[in-house]
């Protein structure tokens, strides 16, 4: 049963999560961390455009990034003329998408994690010589690894799940955009159940596989439960 | 010698503190809460940007108008109210953290020499989840000193402890201290470590400095704050003379007069630093017979103070030395006390500090 399976979206599909979680701790944490402590009125700009996936159905934040990203987009012009072509219908523009949608779920865990910690950790490392890069790498970014842990977790689970994003940006493109849930709604409505019930409970039983990898990790790391500086 | 210039408006509060401060001996920065002295060491340190900052340690400026060094190059050790220890790292891994950031040929103090000054050895291999107050305070200490400071930094650094850990952790910094020949400020609210611990006083009030000198003096200085508190006291300087232990009694001898103390662990010959409470010292005109008080000295009245309210105080000579005594103002009027005129001080209770 197994054989007969289309193993290219679920393959697809990991590479889109994996890819997009990576660019977003890369992007989101020192984002979270300038939000943690700016005091700029910009602030709440940032965080209500960073939360605004949050909210919006999947389709608008399609729309609006096709018509960007689009040949006759701002963005879209930009990417012509560097020599990239166009994003949409392609799997960099499914990543670029994936990025901005799940951008929220990988800020806001690290934010609150930069947040919680106080300003002590820092001040402390600075008074043992640690300039601000290094005791970023070497106190923030520990203290805050489960908020991190978190911010990763629920990045991937939430790029595994998008459809209304991936459908609107990427369409259906077999080995190109062509993810697991577009496949499965694709079986759904070709009346083809078993194959949509075992892509499915794949899906659900890999799922559920991580979360309970990263969540187990976590608690070992943290066998004190010790989140905060004493 | 430490001096430095300090400007900062917060809100309501504007911090106006200049100082000129020995390079040597812990210096108390006392006031009151909200008097400025912890946003004047975090200036000091560099964690708080002031409006207009100067300072210099030993002829090394750290900032004035033209530069400012950032606080992770500036030479001092930290030691905060919480010990801000990295949870993240082991007791031992927290003493490197700093120790690893220090060049090798400028560190003056090592691993084993910081660990057997605060008496942590057993505690290396801990998490800081897993250690008491104290022990906290102790490696927050060792940690600070391993960065071979040129100035310990202390933000009221027992505020969080028990009796039992404040007066273990104030042998180990005075220790340290003498050992390795650090300045040290140090922020308290609290009489007792200034009494116990202190050279030098920098007295805060309102954001301004309001004396700077040695405890003793200060102390009962009669225009300042510290002799008007319900705690107020003097600190005298002795040497132990004799131990009398058929009564559990030591002879300390302060210039050309005897005090007696509840016995005393020190040789004699040992320095010894004493203190005695205000409220504690009452005046008689003449040597008092049968008393059951053992310590009446003879001395001599050097100022008064009255306030208008129920208390007077008597700042009284006694040798080179001076003594604070809080009396009535009815008895101060009733026996005509004046400055100059000879009195007996009976001193119900002295203590080490």
């Amino acid at each position: 049963m197994l054989a007969s399976l289309n193993w290219q979206p679920i393959w697809l599909t990991l590479e889109l999560a994996a890819l997009t979680t990576l660019l977003l701790l890369l992007i989101g944490t020192p984002l979270a961390w300038w939000l943690s402590r700016t005091r700029w009125r910009i602030k709440a700009v940032i965080e209500a455009l960073v939360a605004l996936p949050l909210v919006l159905p999947p389709t608008v934040l399609g729309f609006y990034l096709l018509l960007l990203l689009g040949p006759h987009g701002p963005v879209g012009q930009l990417t012509q003329a560097l020599g990239l072509g166009l994003l949409p219908f392609s799997f960099a523009g499914l990543v670029v998408a994936s990025t901005l949608y799940s951008m929220p779920f990988v800020v806001q865990p690290i934010q609150n994690a930069f947040t919680a910690m106080g300003p002590r950790p820092m001040e402390v490392a600075y008074s043992l010589r640690a300039s601000p890069l290094d005791a970023f790498f070497t106190v923030a970014l520990p203290l805050a690894r489960p908020g991190l842990i978190t911010a990763a977790v629920l990045g991937f689970a939430h790029t595994l799940g998008e459809f209304g994003v991936v459908l609107m940006i990427g369409g259906n493109i077999p080995g190109q955009t062509k993810v697991v849930s577009v496949a499965i709604y694709d079986y759904v409505e070709s009346l083809d159940y078993a194959s949509a019930h075992l892509i499915s409970a794949l899906m659900l039983l890999f799922s559920f596989v991580v979360l309970w990898l990263l969540y187990r990790l976590n608690r070992q790391l943290n066998p004190d439960n010790e989140r905060h500086p004493s | 010698m430490i001096s430095g210039h300090y400007q900062h408006r917060l809100g309501e509060f504007q911090l106006d503190a200049c100082f000129e401060l020995p390079a040597t001996g812990i210096t108390a920065l006392f006031g009151p809460s909200g008097c400025g002295k912890t946003t004047l060491l975090r200036c000091i340190a560099g964690l708080q940007q002031a409006d207009y900052g100067q300072f210099s340690l030993g002829g090394q400026c750290w900032q004035d108008q033209n530069q400012c060094m950032p606080s992770w190059q500036r030479p001092i050790g930290y030691v905060f109210q919480e010990a801000g220890l990295f949870p993240h790292l082991s007791v031992a891994g927290n003493l490197r953290y700093g120790y690893r950031r220090i060049a090798v040929e400028e560190r003056r103090i090592t691993l084993e020499e910081a660990v057997e000054a605060t008496g942590i050895g057993h505690l290396l291999a801990r998490r800081p989840a897993h250690l008491s107050g104290g022990e906290r305070q102790r490696v927050a200490l060792a940690r600070a000193l391993l960065t071979s400071p040129r100035m310990l930094l202390c933000d009221e650094p027992l505020a969080a402890l028990d009796h039992q850990a404040k007066e273990q952790l104030m042998g180990y910094l005075q220790q340290v201290v003498d050992e390795f020949r650090l300045p040290c400020l140090y922020v308290t609210h609290a009489p007792h470590e200034v009494a116990r611990l202190a050279s030098h006083l920098l007295l805060l009030q309102q954001g301004r400095v309001l004396a700077s000198g040695v405890p003793a003096q200060l102390l009962t200085r009669l225009d300042l704050p510290l002799s008007q508190r319900h705690d107020a006291e003097s600190l005298l300087q002795g040497v132990v003379a004799e131990q009398q232990a058929g009564f559990g009694l030591s002879r300390v001898r302060c210039d050309d007069i005897d005090l007696f103390l509840p016995q005393l662990q020190h040789r004699n010959g040992s320095p010894v630093r004493v203190q005695i409470l205000a409220r504690d010292v009452s005046l008689t005109l003449e040597r008092p017979r049968d008393s059951s008080i053992l310590n009446i000295l003879p001395c001599q009245i050097d100022a008064l103070h009255n306030n208008g309210q129920t208390y007077a105080l008597v700042r009284l000579n006694l040798g080179s030395q001076q003594l604070l005594a809080r009396i009535t103002q009815l008895s101060a009027w009733q026996l005509a006390l004046q400055p100059g005129q000879q009195v007996f001080a009976q001193i119900k209770g002295v203590a080490l500090v």
